[in-house]
């Protein structure tokens, strides 16, 4: 549908319509400090909940004493296992996850206990008065060793929560006829959602015996469900309303403190605030899946791809979370946006004893995407190949077939968007002489006038999944009803899809205004009062929740027409929305809405795009609802003295389908850049024997301003068939292929292999710059 | 133990504080100042700063009884009578604003560096401003709205 098809109901023209940077309605209170974030939430006479975590990666516990803590004046309740009425575990896809630990701990951090009293640190203090007597046992830290032949068992069957086998086409036969075959062993470390808001949310008991849940979350409904099982409450006595959330990615997939601080609540019938610490966080949400990933690629002579052999371990950690569908998204995405005729592609996600991981922005296709791009750089070198001619030679496009066998029905300009970079001009490199140290890796600490350093170009592409995939029913609901506010049509918006900084409340509102063609709309808060929103991940929310918008004001506006219709004996069929009245074909105005509108009008609809299939026992379906695909270009200069980068510019193109709101969609390209290219040189949660060693901002780093490149973006709009106003997601695609193009810069600067990301500086350091120019 | 201190231009005092506690929280959970905001609590991430007798500061590094007497000002003192202040103005309309959780933080550093240097270049923007962590926007719109707001005051200075 076109953005003129989906106005025909009405003729109103508006200000802050789809295609216009309206700016976000919470943009006010946010740079006034009044947005009320889930940790500013406050009840009179509330208490303070605090977790009590396990200090060991794998443990049995043999008991567990809460009598001191519980004699400490100003607490008031103190939980553990025995005091979960409901299901003992949790867990988005499967529960697995233990709400409070009983026999044994699988990860350090896990919760064990939980404390609520008048004061955060008397509820610390509490936490730190139980005694836990605990058998350590030893840790399985590696992805490869958990599915090793004699691994420790740390579940019943085995160390597998999930394994995808693609088979398509003959790869044996293609492995024969290739002229060069490269290989490769890469590997990428955890990376972390590092959202700033932390952890936390305030529930509240209530009179019905229900709980009233204000807490920063991704999704309400499966949320709700997971706490009603646990709370053994019936879903009507959960309330949950989405509290200001200070940013996603992912991480607030999983639970955090909704069963936890309910729980304390129901036990003390008081108000219960929990608010996560930093290093708490680190602890509290899954992150990235680490992965290692071989491959093997084979080509003709003349560059044209003729098989891919993949095999990819997920370190999923202590717990399932969404593994699985991690596990589908990256054998799905394995063999990168070209055509492949032949592929082999296993990939398991596995249990170890490590930090559970689960959904991060990109969700599988980032850790494949630098497997495949570094690959594809391999084999231009061995075919003596320019890297993008190689890519662009081999480009998917509409009407191609992915390794699933699915059918690419929809625009995929992987060549134009290589196109778009290639001809972008390259920063200058800056003169060599007395240079702002700023401008140079190393910055402010000095550390070079500019000698010794190599800059490199490097390209990557990637693409990823829009909407759930596999067959998963994946749908959205919004209700619009629109009033007369002292003589004013007012639409308000109501949806349970999460705004989590994305600015999805923008675009609702944009997109009602489109519709119905009356510019005061109101979104309301998200809650559980209405209809599942499915989650505001996999870049579905836009087009599936504002499909859902979309339809439920075309319902309401085709009500008012259907009024005017009867109040005067015309065809509604005739009518359209104009002016703040209803028209007839002539123009002349039938009704105003202020008389139309002496009853609200509303209209609840679901939105459902096309279905999925699931994967066959040799991985063929149509798995994926829809791609996006999305491009990047990299300069970097190297201090390859000190194994120092800076990165000069990372520009992107990207095919959005429809910017509705275009400074927005800016925004998540540039942010998802960010992320990706911090992935690639210095983001890692590190950890030893299992144990995280820097669960802080001081040493888990994430890009500064002073880290983050120049991120010029080329945004192309080609419709996407079937999605409202043409649109496609873009929260994700810009962090698939910034890292992986960090990455051939930095190959291109130093002449090393770096298989490994992110890169640290040893490995940079000491290179002779075979392939870089000197900057 | 009882703290005194001015806040916003408001004299504030409050019984019962902990000698433990940061100013962060203070303001946070003792003066219904919320919009500091505690992303690290260790000093990295700049999300608390505030203004301490004047000197930009993290105030979750500062101990409650060390702002005794002081005079605080923090983001919700930035607002002009009329409405926002052009900082805040420019954050929201140079689409610097995602989550919004880093944003007081910003704020209040742009609005210290804007009142040190009218006219920041691109360079001393980001040098300004990289205590300041954002986790959404990639900072591209950050230095927009900085220039912006500079851009602003200096229109304003010359019609005053």
């Amino acid at each position: 549908m076109t953005v003129e098809q989906a106005a025909e109901l009405t003729l109103t023209p508006v200000r802050s319509g789809v295609g216009v940077s309206v700016p976000r309605p919470d943009g006010t209170l946010k740079v006034s400090g009044r947005y009320a974030y889930s940790s500013d939430l406050w009840a009179a006479d509330m208490l303070w909940g605090a977790t009590l975590r396990s200090p060991h990666p794998s443990a049995r516990i043999r008991s567990i004493d809460v009598g001191s803590a519980r004699a400490m004046q100003g607490v008031h309740a103190v939980l553990t296992h025995n005091d979960v009425p409901g299901r003992r575990t949790y867990g988005v896809e499967r529960p697995d996850q233990p709400v409070l630990a009983w026999d044994v701990v699988r990860y350090q951090g896990e919760p064990v206990a939980l404390v609520a009293a008048d004061h955060p640190e008397t509820a610390r203090r509490a936490v730190a008065a139980i005694v836990v007597d605990y058998e350590p046992l030893e840790p399985l830290c590696d992805g490869d060793a958990a599915i090793a032949r004699g691994a420790r068992k740390l579940r019943e069957n085995d160390n597998e929560v999930h394994r995808v086998r693609i088979r398509h086409g003959d790869v044996e036969s293609a492995a024969g006829l290739a002229d060069v075959v490269v290989s490769g062993e890469y590997e990428i470390g955890m990376q972390d959602q590092a959202f700033l808001g932390p952890e936390s949310g305030l529930a509240v008991p209530a009179g019905d015996g229900g709980l009233d849940l204000y807490v920063a979350t991704q999704w309400l409904h499966v949320d709700r469900d997971q706490v009603a099982a646990s709370l053994a409450l019936p879903h009507d006595l959960i309330r949950m309303t989405n509290a200001g959330v200070g940013g996603a990615f992912g991480g607030r997939e999983d639970l955090s403190v909704q069963i936890h601080a309910g729980l304390l609540a129901l036990a003390t019938q008081r108000a219960v605030k929990m608010v996560y610490s930093r290093e708490e966080s680190f602890f509290g949400h899954v992150h990235r899946h680490p992965a290692k990933l071989r491959y093997e690629h084979g080509a003709t002579r003349e560059g044209d791809l003729l098989y891919v052999r993949a095999s990819i371990v997920l370190d999923g950690g202590a717990y399932a979370s969404t593994s699985a569908q991690v596990c589908v998204a990256a054998a799905s995405f394995a063999c990168g946006p070209y055509v492949v005729p032949s592929a082999a592609v296993d990939c398991v996600a596995v249990y170890t004893n490590n930090p559970p991981c689960g959904a991060m922005r990109g969700f599988g296709a980032v850790q494949v995407c630098f497997a495949y791009e570094s690959q594809m750089d391999r084999l231009a070198a061995a075919l003596d190949l320019d890297p993008v001619a190689l890519r662009r030679r081999n480009a998917m496009a509409e009407g191609s077939v992915t390794p699933t066998g699915q059918v690419v029905r929809q625009p995929a300009p992987v060549n134009e968007l290589l196109e778009r970079l290639r001809a972008r001009p390259l920063p200058l490199a800056p003169p060599t002489g007395g240079r702002d140290p700023r401008e140079l890796p190393g910055g402010v600490s000095n550390t070079t006038h500019g000698e010794g350093i190599r800059r490199g170009v490097g390209y990557a592409v990637g693409w990823k999944n829009i909407g759930f995939s596999g067959g998963l029913d994946d749908y959205s609901t919004a209700r619009v009803r629109v009033s007369a506010a002292a003589g004013e049509p007012l639409v308000e918006v109501h949806t349970a899809a999460c705004e989590v900084g994305q600015g999805g409340i923008t675009v609702q509102a944009q997109i009602a205004r489109t519709v119905i063609g009356i510019e005061h709309v109101v979104v309301l808060a998200a809650d559980t009062g209405v209809g599942n929103a499915g989650s505001s991940s996999a870049s579905r929310q836009t087009w599936l929740t504002g499909g859902a918008v979309e339809a439920a004001c075309r319902a309401v506006g085709e009500e008012l027409l259907g009024r005017a219709a009867d109040r005067h004996g015309l065809d509604p069929r005739d009518l359209r929305l104009r002016d703040g009245g209803v028209a007839s074909a002539d123009g002349s105005v039938v009704a105003t809405l202020a008389e139309l509108l002496d009853e609200p009008a509303e209209a609840t609809r679901e939105y459902r795009p096309r279905r999925t299939t699931p994967l066959d026992e040799n991985g063929q379906g149509d798995v994926t609802m829809a791609f996006a695909f999305s491009a990047h270009r990299a300069v970097v200069d190297v201090d390859v003295e000190l194994g120092l980068v800076r990165l000069v510019e990372v520009a992107t193109a990207t095919d959005v389908g429809k910017a509705l709101n275009p400074q927005s969609v800016e925004g998540q390209i540039e942010g998802a850049t960010a992320q990706g290219v911090g992935l690639a040189v210095m983001e890692e949660i590190q950890t030893v024997g299992s144990r995280i060693r820097n669960p802080s901002f001081t040493d888990y780093l994430i890009p500064t301003i002073l880290d983050a490149p120049a991120m010029p973006s080329e945004i192309l709009e080609l419709p996407q068939p079937d999605a409202p106003f043409g649109i496609n997601g873009v929260g994700e695609s810009g962090i698939v292929s910034s890292g992986p193009a960090v990455m051939a810069a930095l190959r291109m600067a130093t002449g090393r292999a770096l298989e490994r990301m992110p890169v640290r500086p040893h490995e940079l350091a000491g290179a002779t710059a075979a392939g870089g120019a000197s900057a | 133990m009882r703290l005194k201190c001015t806040v916003n231009g408001e004299a504030q005092e409050v019984d019962g504080v902990w000698e433990g506690e940061s100013l962060l929280y203070v303001l946070r959970e003792r003066m219904a100042l919320p919009g500091s905001k505690n992303a690290c609590e260790q000093g990295e991430c700049g999300s608390c700063s505030v203004y301490l007798n004047g000197n930009l500061v993290c105030s979750c590094l500062v101990a409650a009884g060390q702002a005794e007497g002081a005079d605080i000002t923090t983001v919700e003192g930035l607002a002009r009578e009329d409405g926002l202040h052009p900082i805040q103005r420019a954050f929201v309309e140079a689409g610097a604003v995602q989550c919004g959780f880093c944003t007081p933080g910003f704020v209040v550093a742009t609005h210290d560096l804007l009142r040190r240097n009218a006219d920041p270049s691109e360079m001393e923007i980001r040098e300004a401003l990289a205590g300041n962590l954002c986790r959404c926007t990639g900072y591209t719109k950050i230095v927009d709205a900085v220039r912006l707001a500079a851009e602003r005051l200096e229109l304003e200075r010359r019609q005053a």
